[in-house]
């Protein structure tokens, strides 16, 4: 096939270049522009350099945040991905029950993520929640306004509730798509149920769990809406998590130079950790760096 | 190894079937002999893989029996029966080398590590994958991985048989012919019981001693190549089989003679006295290899009109028009072309009768 040079395609592409550049770019460097400058008010500003990095990677408060994310981040990916591939796989494979499982479990990520927190706050009230006054009921004390690793167990049972059924059914849409003949093959080589799920079904999953990992640990990570309404960041701090005190100290103390250069220490973590994560399960198993 | 009887075996995919046609399998009476090598033929949707699921155990028939020797095993699992199946795409385990896929089978039976590692080394020695032992499965080209699955069935070695479900599907065409003579090596050496599932009649007939010609859920014919090729019993194995199929003309019979729209065809007297009996819709048969076509007219030619000439390199298909129907023949290379007027004749031994579909014989 002969090839057409005509400059006139790039008019074609330029529609993507202009919602890129508003939508990522510009808003991206303004954050730089913020993260290097002190400024006081319109027209008043004056250029720091790197004084707001050092002063952000210095904060204790942050220190306890980002280690706090972490633990966060870890707990969310080691009880919903095992839970959500075992959910997929005890899920019926034919009939009724196919369409009945799917809608319960695409029910939580139905809700609008403020309504989770509040959902759950009743819930879990001493008084009058459902869970909370029934512990109480048993002489457990639960309160997760004053306890906070009542404020942890809640957060937690919330997040895996809301977020497992993701989880779910990107596994068991990549259960859906093994061919017969694997199972098939599998049973005439007499391999146990064990067997079947770590050279079949694993294997096979492999890419839906690749992006149910990032999803999970990003969403986790930059997470934000369901502990600020249940929590509030507290008690004290012990659910203050990166976006909370992001937001605490650019919208609280109008900090924006601080809160710039956080974000954009944020932003390279969050970047970090999912390429670390998709070469992992992109390699793991097979051989590709042996 | 066994030999395998299937009794009576019937089998429907619905829990309650209706009528005939909700069976896949109509009615399936035969014997696979031990050490045999078996074609299963058939069009798409005939019923062959359905008879090679109810063979290996993947399948429990609706009715009837299945014995293994004299062992009963029609409830049994692939597991139990001891089968081994290749399936149309290769299955492999991705995340084991060759040898793991290889030894996987014998593992999963608790077998003693040396033991093991000797049945492989034999097997990949046989299927020459011994360079990639080591190598990751997943890598591996189509009909590498295609040797496997084979393998995975031979390191067992009191395996009662090994199913094949159109193998070659996926196989670039000039590794087919080395795979499917890597078959036929496999089968002399270790003289295992065979079958083989296809819709691609080359490969039937060059791999199988014997081929079973599946059609409607039913086995119409079982038989050797040639008594396929000459003996057709039903109508579809007659245009199923060769290139291009049998002719048919519908036809009814007076004396010694067809009738084809007014045209007489001389026919054997016993084969005529037999159709005259015959109670339904007769049909004349013919190979195209075995129609002659000449030039001039003589006594039992019949007058034809060409239509077309097709040139297929060592061999020329002529298609001529009798009456309202079209007819081809086969011409060898170097016999005179006729233009538009030939004769044809009908050799009484080669003309078939077909009574509904069936011959008469």
């Amino acid at each position: 096939m002969e090839k057409w040079q005509d400059n006139r395609a790039w008019l074609l592409i330029l529609p993507v270049f202009v919602i890129v550049a508003f939508s990522a770019v510009v808003p991206l460097i303004t954050v730089v522009n913020y993260s290097v400058q002190d400024i006081f008010g319109p027209g008043q500003r004056l250029f720091v350099g790197t004084e707001w990095f050092r002063e952000v990677l210095g904060d204790p408060r942050l220190h306890a945040a980002l280690w706090r994310q972490f633990g966060f981040s870890a707990l969310v990916l080691v009880l919903e991905i095992p839970l959500g591939v075992l959910i997929a796989l005890a899920m019926p494979k034919k009939g009724w029950g196919v369409s009945l499982s799917l809608v319960l479990l695409a029910l939580p990520l139905l809700i609008p993520w403020n309504v989770i927190g509040t959902i759950w706050i009743i819930f879990t009230r001493p008084d009058i929640g459902l869970m909370g006054a029934a512990l109480n009921a048993m002489g457990l004390a639960f309160d997760h306004t004053a306890r906070p690793l009542d404020a942890w167990i809640t957060l937690m049972l919330m997040e895996v509730w809301h977020w497992t059924p993701l989880v779910a059914l990107l596994a068991y849409a990549g259960l859906r798509a093994i061919p017969e003949p694997y199972y098939q093959a599998a049973k005439i080589d007499g391999a146990s149920a064990w067997a079947v799920f770590r050279y079949i079904q694993l294997p096979k999953m492999r890419g839906v769990l690749t992006i149910a990992v990032l999803l999970r640990f990003m969403d986790s990570f930059l997470i934000y809406a369901e502990p600020f309404v249940l929590t509030g960041g507290g008690p004290g701090d012990s659910t203050t998590f990166l976006s909370i005190y992001l937001v605490k100290i650019a919208v609280g103390q109008f900090d924006l130079g601080p809160a710039a250069a956080f974000s954009l220490i944020y932003f390279l973590i969050v970047l970090l950790f999912s390429w670390l994560f998709y070469q992992a399960l992109q390699n793991v198993g097979t051989g590709a760096n042996r | 190894m066994a030999r395998i009887t299937l009794r009576e075996v019937a089998h429907s995919y619905q829990v309650y079937p209706g009528g005939e046609t909700d069976f896949a399998l109509k009615r399936i009476h035969q014997v696979w002999e031990d050490g045999g090598a078996y074609a299963l033929l058939g069009p798409s949707g005939c019923g062959k893989t359905t008879l090679l699921n109810v063979i290996s155990g993947l399948l429990s028939p609706s009715r009837g029996r299945v014995f293994y020797d004299e062992r009963d095993v029609t409830v049994q699992s692939p597991e139990q029966r001891n089968i081994a199946q290749v399936f149309q795409f290769p299955v492999l385990y991705d995340t084991m080398t060759v040898y793991g896929n290889l030894a996987f089978p014998l593992k999963n039976r608790g077998l003693d590590g040396a033991v093991i590692r000797r049945r492989v080394e034999e097997v990949a020695e046989i299927l020459d994958l011994t360079p990639q032992l080591q190598s990751k499965a997943a890598g591996l080209s189509a009909d590498a991985k295609q040797k496997i699955s084979l393998g995975r069935g031979l390191v067992r070695s009191d395996v009662a048989a090994i199913l094949f479900d159109e193998p070659l599907t996926v196989i670039d065409p000039h590794l087919k012919w080395q795979l499917r003579r890597k078959l036929k090596e496999v089968h002399e050496q270790l003289k295992l019981t065979l079958i083989y599932v296809t819709h691609d009649q080359v490969e039937a007939l060059t791999f199988a001693d014997q081929v079973m010609v599946m059609y409607q859920g039913e086995l119409v014919q079982v038989g050797t190549p040639q008594e396929l090729f000459e003996n057709p019993r039903h109508r579809f194995v007659g245009y199923f089989i060769g290139s291009p199929g049998m002719n048919f003309l519908p036809c009814r019979v007076q004396g010694d003679a067809a009738q084809v729209d007014g045209v007489g065809i001389p026919l054997d007297p016993e084969i005529a006295g037999r159709a005259a009996a015959a109670r339904g819709a007769l049909e004349l048969g013919i190979r195209p290899m075995f129609l002659e076509v000449h030039q001039a007219p003589a006594e039992g030619r019949i007058a034809v009109r060409v239509k077309t000439v097709e040139d297929q390199g060592s061999f020329k298909i002529v298609t001529v028009k009798l009456a309202g129907y079209s007819l081809k023949a086969r011409l060898p290379e170097g016999r005179p072309v006729p233009e538009a007027e030939a004769y044809v004749r009908f050799p009484l031994d080669r003309t078939r009768i077909f009574c509904d579909g069936r011959l008469l014989s």
